[in-house]
Order: structure tokens, then sequence, then C-alpha cells
């Protein structure tokens, strides 16, 4: 049996929501005395009621066990507290229950090129990077060589690195990072930088420093691909707990699915807008689902919504776009009208449309939705978009593809009906 | 089977949880940072590192004209240049210790946010920096003294100039200790950087620099001593011009203020460090 060499017991981290103090010493030391004399407190909010003392937990009891050598993927949506984890676990932030116990040195990766100073040379930067993720000099210098070729960074080593273009910088702190000698890598989607080349070459590295040299990698990414490529366990975090610990097809599995589906009614209104958006030039209420009664569709089905909607635009040409990403991001295709339709200014209506679906293999998908305004010289401006508006998920009859179980990963998401033989 | 964990984290800590076995094994790493601080301040400046000599020279050129010759106060007989460049020199080490090491942590959020290694490297390190500033400040006031012993000014090196070293260790303490105190408070309290740089500037007229200890009037000298500055100040002048004496009570009690100063530094720079990320 292989030696466990992390063992996390009970761990939980908590947050306090909202602001720690006010900042300053000035201020605090009012709001306590106003505290101490029954006054009411100067520097609150005025729609804020009493003091809420929220608290957040980001990991909430979490239990894990990693055995040497293993490659231990951990994924999760956004606020699952896989950073927060991997945070307690390279000690930069210290745990509020429970325990981690480590075996050996580790070494994290959170993000490349940290400590990276501008006016250093290459060169210099490999010592004072290798130092900070604790490397002795001697060390360094014995992988100097292996980390200048691996970096293909060799004709600038003695540049001050702030001339390097930000594709060599990544590469050369990849290889400072990925030539340490530590029993444990912690790595946070650092892969998700350099060109296709150097990132297939970390992805190779990365399964070499697991397999061949019997290192524990944990690896966390948004990125299924390499989580299944480098990977092999997985464990998925929800909401601060484990919901999943093993097989890694299986966990992207059970990740995908706790992207929920939507009613077949759905209040856009309240539903977040990039930044852009924020004007509300034209604003999306509400999209029902016409002629069904959940968000599964069979496969070949026309999908009709209606999409109510407002515009501060006078008679503008709108068009709507419809942006499809499969369930694990990845995005799918887009679709557009082709012809614009009219809107009346400060008016509530609406408009509805049909989506094929004839061409989406059956699987989970968001549906995002954009309107924007073509003007008289032919330029677009987007004037509202809502990201993931609607989850759906789309089935397949009992002989699909033969009742070949469809890989998304090597096939793709996008059906092109069937191969025709033609008799000559 | 009884299992060795080479670390152990937990949430309640020890209420000083210095490792230094740990501390010294990143030694490279206070080297480095070291070489860093000094290479990256004088880059891209024409005259470089020529700074560190030019600027005591001008300070203490202002200290003579204003407090020498307009103020008139009064030097004990030892050549005015002497005077205040030594007082400058121990007065520049002191402050940069303060003032650098008092930002610690705001300043280096960037890296403690992403990587562990022991924290008080960072502070350590800009101590150093700055004692090889003080190191070619020195040599530049060897110099401007062994003019004067050449033409012979009244200026009496004795043995108490052998007390440097220890004189230079315990302001670098004092100095360090102060930074990481007031560093551990910034993390919530920010107007304290503020602060600082005004607190070091009293200080300042608060300890014997641009004038000697004799003018303290002796009733009160005794408290005024106790600035754990005064005596360091006092003994470094007395050691190589042979002006004013050697307190040498005051100098214990300034050492004690020191190791306390020191000692608390520690406690609250290792208790902020586990959890700073979430404050900062």
């Amino acid at each position: 049996m292989q030696d466990t060499v992390i063992k996390i017991e009970n761990l939980k981290k908590k947050y306090r929501l909202g602001m720690i103090g006010s900042g300053t010493l000035t201020a605090d030391l009012q709001s306590w005395w106003a505290k101490k004399t029954g006054k009411e407190d100067p520097n609150r909010k005025i729609d804020e009621k009493e003091q809420t003392n929220k608290e957040f937990w980001a990991l909430n009891g979490i239990n894990l066990e990693v055995k040497a050598g293993e490659t231990l993927g951990i994924i999760g949506a956004n606020g699952a507290g896989k950073s927060t984890l991997l945070k307690i676990l390279s000690r930069v932030t210290a745990p509020t229950e429970g325990e981690v116990k480590i075996k050996g040195r580790i070494s994290s990766m959170l993000e490349v090129g940290t400590g990276f100073h501008g006016e250093l040379t290459g060169r210099e930067n490999i010592y004072l990077n290798g130092a900070i993720l604790g490397m002795s000099r001697s060390e360094v210098d014995k992988k100097m060589e292996d980390i200048i070729e691996f970096s293909e960074c060799r004709k600038f080593i003695d540049t001050p690195v702030k001339r390097y273009s930000s594709g060599m910088y990544v590469k050369l702190a990849f290889s400072v990072a990925a030539h340490l000698d530590s029993e444990i890598l912690v790595m946070d989607e650092v892969l998700a930088v350099g060109d296709m080349k150097f990132q297939e070459k970390c992805l190779g590295k990365m399964g070499d420093v697991a397999d061949k040299e019997g290192r524990t990698v944990l690896y966390v990414s948004h990125n299924m691909n390499t989580i299944q490529q480098l990977c092999s366990r997985c464990v998925v975090l929800d909401k601060g707990r484990i919901i999943y610990d093993g097989d890694v097809e299986e966990a992207i599995r059970i990740y995908m699915g706790t992207v929920k589906e939507s009613p077949v009614d759905v209040d856009l209104s309240e539903m977040e807008r990039a930044e852009e958006h924020a004007g509300r030039v034209a604003f999306m209420k509400r999209l029902q689902v016409l002629d069904a009664e959940s968000s599964v569709f069979n496969r070949d089905s026309i999908m009709r919504f209606r999409l109510s909607f407002t515009t501060e635009l006078d008679n503008p040409k709108l068009y709507l776009r419809a942006i499809l990403h499969y369930a694990d991001g990845t995005p799918v295709t887009m679709v557009t009208t082709k012809e614009s339709f009219s809107a009346k200014k400060d008016e509530e209506q609406s408009i509805v449309f049909r989506l094929d679906s004839k061409y989406i293999v059956p699987g989970k998908y968001t549906l995002s939705l954009i309107l924007y305004e073509v003007n008289q010289f032919g330029t677009y401006r987007n004037c509202d978009g809502v990201k993931d508006a609607f989850c759906f998920e789309i089935k397949a009859e009992e002989d699909y593809a033969h009742r070949m179980e469809w890989s998304h990963r090597y096939w793709g998401h996008v059906s092109l009906g069937e191969l025709l033989i033609e008799n000559e | 089977m009884e299992e060795k964990w080479t670390t152990v984290l937990k949430p309640k800590h020890k209420l000083m949880d210095l490792n230094l076995k740990e501390l010294l094994a990143y030694k490279d790493l206070i080297f480095l940072f070291v070489k860093r601080n000094f290479v990256t301040k004088y880059k891209q400046t024409i005259l470089g590192p020529l700074w560190l000599i030019i600027s005591p020279i001008l300070t203490t050129l202002m200290f003579v004209v204003v407090f020498g010759n307009i103020a008139g106060l009064s030097t004990d007989g030892s050549p005015q240049m002497a005077f205040y460049m030594a007082g400058n020199i121990v007065w520049a080490y002191f402050s940069l210790c303060v003032t650098q090491t008092s930002n610690t942590f705001v300043s280096n959020a960037a890296v403690f946010g992403k990587v562990y290694f022991p924290r008080l490297v960072a502070p350590i390190s800009t101590v150093i920096t700055g004692f090889v500033d003080f190191l070619i400040q020195f040599a530049l006031f060897a110099v401007i003294l062994a003019v004067y012993i050449f033409t012979g000014s009244p200026v009496k090196i004795n043995a108490w100039a052998f007390a440097t070293p220890l004189l230079v260790l315990q302001l670098a303490l004092l100095g360090m200790g102060v930074g990481i105190i007031v560093s551990s408070l910034t993390t919530k309290y920010r107007d304290l950087t503020i602060l600082v740089t005004f607190g070091v500037q009293l200080w300042m007229y608060a300890s014997p620099i641009v004038y000697s200890l004799t003018q303290i009037p002796e009733q009160y000298r005794f408290l005024y001593l106790l600035n754990p500055v005064s005596p360091i100040v006092t003994i470094f002048r007395y050691g190589f011009l042979g002006s004013g004496y050697v307190p040498l009570a005051s100098w214990g009690i300034s050492w004690i203020t020191t190791i306390i100063v020191v000692f608390i530094g520690v406690i609250m720079f290792t208790r902020i460090e586990k959890t700073f990320m979430d404050t900062v």
C-alpha cells in the first residue's frame, strides 16, 4: 500500500462577509465608543439594519487523504472552495478548524511568475523564484541547465525579464516551478497560459512528474480536458464540501450535473449582467419556453421561446444572438436572427423565436442571449446580454448513434446527421 | 503504524510561533532578497549607489547650516561636520529599518498571497539591505574622521568605538521590532502608514541627532535617555569623537527595551502572518 502524504481532517475555513472593520483606526474607535455609550454607530451604512456578523464557510468539513504519486484533480463551480483549499495547503492562510497533515515538502504554483522582479535578469529571477519556492542555491545550480532548456528562453536569459514577452515570462516561471524537488506540487490553473505547443509540453512534464518521479500533484482547473489527461483521481467540491471522490470521468459527470436545469419560465431581470450592459439601453426581462413542460427536450425537436424586453432606443433595429455552451463551459456554436425586429421605446414587448436542436448532440447545454443593435452604418453594439440564461438538456432517442454513448470529449457537441453511403 | 508528518497545519497556535530552524533554511532567500533590493534600487539611475554617499553629505551640510550655524546649537566642541554626520548615519539606518519594515505585509501582499515562506524573511532582508547602505555611509564617515584627525582637529577616537557592532545590531533589532509591530497593525489599519513617516520624524527630534545630549537639562536627562535610541547615538558619538559621555545604565535599559520590542514584534508578526491574507 502506498503512503499517505496528505491527510486532511474536518477542515473548515470561515470568512466574515462584508467589511472587516472599517479599515481605519479612527472609524473603528468611533464605532467602539458608540457601542460603549449606547449611541448609534456613526459609521453604519444607512440601509444596514444591525451589525450583521454574517459568516461564510468557504470550506465546511473537508476530509481527504492523498497517497504518494497520485495526481488528484479538484473541480467545482466558482466559489466551491477550491482555491481556499489550495491556499490552506500551500500555507498562505491558516484554517479555522480542523487539521492538515503533510508529509514532505509542499510547493505551490498558484500563479506563475510570483515573485519575479522585472529589473532582474532571467537567470537572477530563476535563483530568486527558486528560493521563494524553497530551493537552496545549490539545488537551483544543479537544475539551472534543465530549467533554461525547458523554458526555451536561453537567448534572453541574461536580459531583464521586464523586456520579456508575456509568453516567455510564463514559460520561464513554469520551468522553475516544474523543476522543484518537492514531494508535493500544488497547481491552480497554471496551464492556462503559453502557446499551444508549450501547454502540451507542460502537460507532458506534469505527467512525468507524477508517473516517473513518483511525486504527488494536486491540480485545480476548470478545463476538463487537462483534468482528464493529467489526473488519476478527482474530487468534486460544492459549497465547501466534497461531494464526490474517485474516478475522473464520473467526477466530471457529477460536476456537470451540478449545472442546474432551468424552469420553463425564467426571470431574466435578476440575472447578472456584464459591466457593459449596465446602461440598460435594452433590458431582457423574461424568457418563456413555449409548448414544453420542462427544460428537457427530445433530440430533433424545435425549441420555441418567448422573450420579453424593454428598450430605451427609439425605433431601433434589434437582433438577437444565442450562444450555446456545453455544460462544462466549452462554447458550441452561435446563432443569430437574420432579420432585425423593430421595437417600441419604453414599452414591454416580446418576440417569439425558435431554435432547431437537430444539430446538437444529446447532453446538457446552456443558452446565453445577447440583444444587439445595428445602426445605419452597419456597426453593431450589444445592448443587453445574459450569460447562461437558460439551461437545458437534449435527450437522445433509444437507438441514437447505435446506442453508443456519445463521447463529448472526443466527438464534440455537433451532429451532422448521418454518413450516407452512395451506391455507384 | 506510527506515521511521521513533516508539517501539521492547525488553526490554534502558540503565543510565540517562531521557527528559527526553518528561517535558517531560507537563508538563501534572505541573501537573494538583499541582492534584489540592492540591485533594483539603483537600476536606471545615473549616479547609482553614489546616492548613498551624496544624500548623507547633503543632509549633514543642511544640519551644519541650520542647526550648527543658524540655531547655533553646541556640538560639545566636536567639529560640526563629524558631529552631525555621526548622528545622521545612525539615524538614517534606524529610520530606514522602521519605515521599510513597517510596510512588509502591504508591499509583499502579492507574493505572500501566493506562496509560503517564513514571512520574517522579508523584514530581515530589508534590515540587512539597510546595513549594506550603512556600511557604505560609515566608510564615508571614516574618511571624514580621518581628515579631521590628520588636520589635528579635536577628535578623540577611543575604545568605545569597538562597541559599534553592538550598537548597530541594537539599532537593527529595535528598528525591525518597531517596524514589524507597525506592519502587523497596518494589515488592518492603513492610517498607521502615514503615522510612521510622521512619527519617525518626531522621534528624530526626540533623539540627540541634531543636538547633543548635554543640551538636555541634567534633571530630565534620565527621562530623556529612556528613548532607546538616545544612548545608542550618544555612545556612538563618544566612541568616535570623544565628546559627551557614556550613559551606561541607560544603555542597559535601552537594551531591555529593545529586547521587549523585538519580542512583542515577533509575537504579533507570527500571529498576523497566518491570517493576514484574509484582511489585506
